[in-house]
């Protein structure tokens, strides 16, 4: 255990003792890959992590959703596009739209795409190839529900892995996401994967919705990954649900 | 744990990446069918020379292959190899390893049992793919032209498909559903239901007219012998196979029940009304053609063994010491290999411990002790075209060294046997020697032989590849909390364990700057090898290890600057003996260790108590590589020649 993780979590600890506490959910598509790991960060930042299932229209009252990173169901036609019709999408997107906080990672993120929760789209690496790679970010804008754990501008390092990662917009979206501090996080020394502005991750109007391409929960410790980078992510998640 | 590593070598020269996709495929059903969680996978690839036109169509190909497959399966891909050589030029090999993890009492076996129980066929669907892909095309000696006869034979893979197979087959081991389990593999249907049904001394009825196709034109004995990949064979009582249709209905996985269990003690299938076969099984599983192959030591074997590399011309000063280092760290074959890795997943499931360019790969199996395995891969050709005996024995060697330098106590082995044609008298006396290396090998290191796979015909026209046995070694660590990582910290005591000698035969030296290979191996010394082990896992359990690599290919140079690059910590190093013979000898049983300038007694005490060669080489710290007397290299021009050779040639 971390010292972030072990400070967050007695503090959380300490708080959930009265109210039953966060359930943050996260989606399992046939060809989810990352949902265990997500689960795993989540518990590390002391909320309780539920399994939603894509078959089941129900968000079985979690607090937050994470759509975690994979290949839903196959990346066939494009990343995400199928997953956006799964029935546990239907109760998804309208509890987003109220305000409840989702994270998409990775193929989560090329999902929250498809279903025009956030803006823009993940096409191809430029050199055609998986990248897996740890990569320096920097927090562009820490006062989302998944970033208030950072300081604006603070450097943090996650990994990558994906064939889909360049994000794209027309030059007014970006325009548009940059004057409004909708771009929540960036590749600090160049988009290993072309991705416009170096934007690793943007969030909806009211931050509220985020969706990066790093995957945050493959950082919440020295052991298996590059350091703790990841993990303010979530403790962002659950200071805010217990704070509420 | 399970684990086995097996060969798609043929299939990936033929068409690389569907190939090496359906490598992974195959052994991660394989380990599936064990009852097993899949938990890492790792290669073991062999190429021809770098700037060969064909290793430009094969390696990426093959590369993109296993990534494409294996990261949408979710499974890390944490080590292995990657070497070039002429002599795979026409015949790369793609050997793939695959790691799960399962309760004893779990174990699932390839038995039919218990006459009226239902044979369950699940996962994809029954194409044309691959008829005939392992006996027309495994088997088969690609002709001189290049161009393999069989192109439609290469099975064609669908991770996405495979995934939700392990999904699925890990919810019915759970719910325990099924008397036994096999994939289907080589000659598809036909070998699964006979192997099934010897195995447990039962008949099966099967009927072919209920097998789900891709394809609605395939013939009987088209659906018999396909090769379609992502496909199991469960053997399950009539009462649990509801439950079984329903978990694969859950994961999309189509499943049909194809026939039943019987006490005929016959095989017998049916297509539509009709009886397409009716036979004994065992004699299509087990009772197989015993060969007799003739053997001969090849011809050539003295005159190569006579070549001794002492006479290639050494660098004698510093400057040639100097760019002699910078040449090799930059050879194919020592050079940083991210371009290859970086496409790999070594993250997914969060339980990697340490993943390349690390000496083993460390997966955790219980997030509450930190119990975890740790996996190597190793082969040399060159050093077995010398002496294959010998040969065998060294890549066994340095699999066991580099699963104890990552402070892992090794505990069993799996093979990859990589020959030419066995019809080939003097390729039979290469198999044979290896073979008798590695079992003589495996008792003196105590490490049983859990499985593997020989891969034969592995040449092109009359000319063979290198013999290559390839050696996966499974390492067994208590909390991968303590596992040791190859990069240094600054402020260590840096000290080579083990004794160095002159030896150069088949040594990345001698082949990258002259093109040599002669003389003999280095020596092999398995009693040194086992204390060297010793040391480093006592060491790494007592917390006296701050870093620690293994010796191997370009000797102590290589190993320094690889640590040097992964803790970018440089270091300050005093030869002992000739610089040369002490910078690039590949000599086996050593490692490099850095420790703690207060624990370096107690370090000593233990190598002193296990009769451990320990010499001072020096200390970490700083931006530069200091050779004092000969050299100091900067980290950045050392990284820069490292890391270029491949992204120069395949970006």
């Amino acid at each position: 255990m971390t010292t972030v993780g072990a400070r967050v979590g007695a503090r959380v600890g300490a708080r959930v003792g009265a109210r039953v506490g966060a359930r943050v959910g996260i989606v399992t598509f046939p060809g989810s890959l990352d949902d265990r790991d997500a689960m795993r960060a989540v518990r590390v930042a002391g909320a309780e992590p539920v399994s939603l299932w894509h078959g089941d229209a129900d968000l079985h009252d979690v607090d937050a959703v994470i759509v975690p990173g994979g290949f839903s169901y196959g990346d066939y036609l494009r990343a995400g596009a199928i997953a956006r019709f799964a029935p546990v999408m239907g109760p998804l997107v309208v509890a987003a739209r109220e305000g409840m906080p989702v994270l998409g990672i990775c193929n989560g993120f090329q999902v929250l795409c498809e279903t025009h929760l956030l803006p823009g789209a993940l096409v191809r690496n430029v050199a055609q190839r998986f990248i897996c790679r740890d990569v320096p970010l920097v927090v562009d804008n820490a006062a989302t529900a998944w970033t208030s754990a950072y300081e604006n501008g603070q450097h943090i390092v996650v990994p990558i892995k994906n064939i889909d990662g360049c994000f794209v917009g027309s030059k007014r979206l970006l325009d548009e996401l940059e004057a409004t501090g909708r771009v929540v996080v960036r590749y600090a020394d160049g988009a290993p994967n072309g991705s416009m502005r170096d934007i690793a991750g943007v969030c909806n109007e009211t931050g509220t919705i985020v969706g990066m391409m790093p995957h945050p929960e493959h950082a919440i410790d020295d052991l298996t990954g590059p350091g703790v980078g990841g993990l303010g992510f979530f403790t962002s998640l659950v200071s805010r649900l217990v704070d509420a | 744990m399970t684990f086995k590593i097996e060969s798609h070598n043929h299939p990936s020269y033929v068409e690389p990446y569907q190939g090496a996709a359906t490598g992974v495929g195959g052994i991660v059903r394989d380990i599936l069918t064990m009852g097993a969680r899949p938990v890492a996978v790792m290669d073991s690839l062999r190429f021809g020379r770098i700037d060969a036109p064909d290793t430009a169509r094969v390696l990426p190909g093959v590369v993109a292959g296993i990534g494409g497959y294996g990261n949408c399966l979710g499974l890390p891909n944490v080590g292995g190899e990657v070497y070039f050589d002429d002599s795979y030029a026409g015949n790369p090999l793609v050997n793939a390893l695959c790691v799960g993890v399962m309760r004893t009492d779990g174990i699932k076996l390839a038995k039919a049992d218990g006459p009226g129980n239902h044979v369950v066929l699940f996962g994809a669907r029954t194409g044309g793919d691959g008829i005939g892909g392992a006996s027309v095309l495994a088997s088969a000696t690609f002709d001189d032209d290049g161009k393999p006869a069989k192109r439609p034979s290469v099975q064609v893979g669908d991770p996405f498909t495979e995934k939700l197979l392990i999904e699925c087959c890990l919810a019915i081991f759970a719910a325990d559903l099924v008397v036994g389990i096999q994939d289907l593999g080589a000659a598809g249907l036909s070998c699964a239901i006979t192997e099934l049904a010897s195995a447990g001394d039962v008949g099966m009825r099967v009927r072919l007219d209920v097998v789900p196709l891709r394809d609605s034109s395939l013939a009987p004995e088209e659906i018999l012998m396909s090769e379609s990949q992502e496909r199991m064979c469960a053997v399950v009582e009539p009462e649990k196979l509801a439950r079984v249709l329903e978990l694969c209905e859950r994961w999309g996985v189509t499943a049909t029940a194809i026939g039943e269990v019987t006490d005929t003690g016959r095989v017998d299938i049916g297509w539509h009304n009709e009886q397409i076969a009716d036979l004994p099984p065992r004699s299509v599983a087990h009772d197989g053609p015993i060969y007799d192959r003739p053997i001969r030591r090849p011809d050539d074997l003295d005159a190569l063994q006579a070549d001794s590399p002492a006479v290639l011309r050494r660098p004698s000063t510093v400057d040639e010491l100097r760019e002699t280092l910078l040449r090799m760290i930059s050879a194919p074959n020592l050079a940083g290999k991210r371009w290859v890795t970086d496409q790999y997943d070594r993250y997914v499931q969060g339980n990697t411990a340490l993943a390349h360019p690390h000496d083993a790969g460390v997966i955790r199996i219980d997030e509450s002790t930190g119990l975890g395995v740790a996996v190597a891969t190793d082969g040399n050709g060159r050093y077995c075209r010398l002496d294959p005996y010998v040969g065998a024995q060294l890549a066994l060697a340095e699999a066991y060294r580099n699963v104890a330098a990552c402070g892992s106590r090794p505990v069993a082995v799996t093979d990859c046997l990589n020959f030419g044609s066995p019809e080939d008298p003097t390729v039979m006396w290469q198999f044979a020697e290896t073979v008798q290396g590695l079992a003589d090998g495996c008792v003196e290191l105590g490490t049983p032989v859990t499985g593997g796979n020989v891969s034969f015909y592995n040449q092109t026209g009359s000319t063979p590849i290198n013999p290559t046995p390839v050696i996966g070694m499974l390492g067994v660590i208590a909390d991968v909390a303590n596992r040791v990582r190859i990069g240094w910290p600054e402020g260590c005591r840096l000290l080579l364990l083990g004794s160095t000698r002159d030896e150069f035969g088949g040594s990345e030296w001698a082949w990258h700057v002259h093109g040599h290979l002669g003389g003999r191996p280095p020596t092999v010394d398995l009693a040194a090898e086992r204390a060297l082990a010793d040391v480093l896992v006592g060491a790494a359990d007592a917390g006296l290890l701050r870093a620690a690599h293994d010796l191997s290919d370009g000797g102590l140079a290589q190993a320094l600057v690889e640590s040097a690059i992964a803790g970018c910590v440089g270091a300050s190093v005093r030869l002992p003996g000739d610089p040369f013979v002490a910078l690039f000898s590949e000599s086996a049983a050593r490692a490099v260790v850095a420790v703690d300038p207060a624990e370096e007694a107690a370090f000593g005490d233990l190598c002193a108590g296990a009769g451990v060669v320990c010499t001072v080489l020096g200390e970490t710290g700083g931006s530069m590589l200091t050779v004092d007397g000969v050299f100091d290299v900067s980290l950045d021009e050392l990284r820069a020649a490292h890391k270029s050779p491949l992204p120069a040639r395949f970006d």
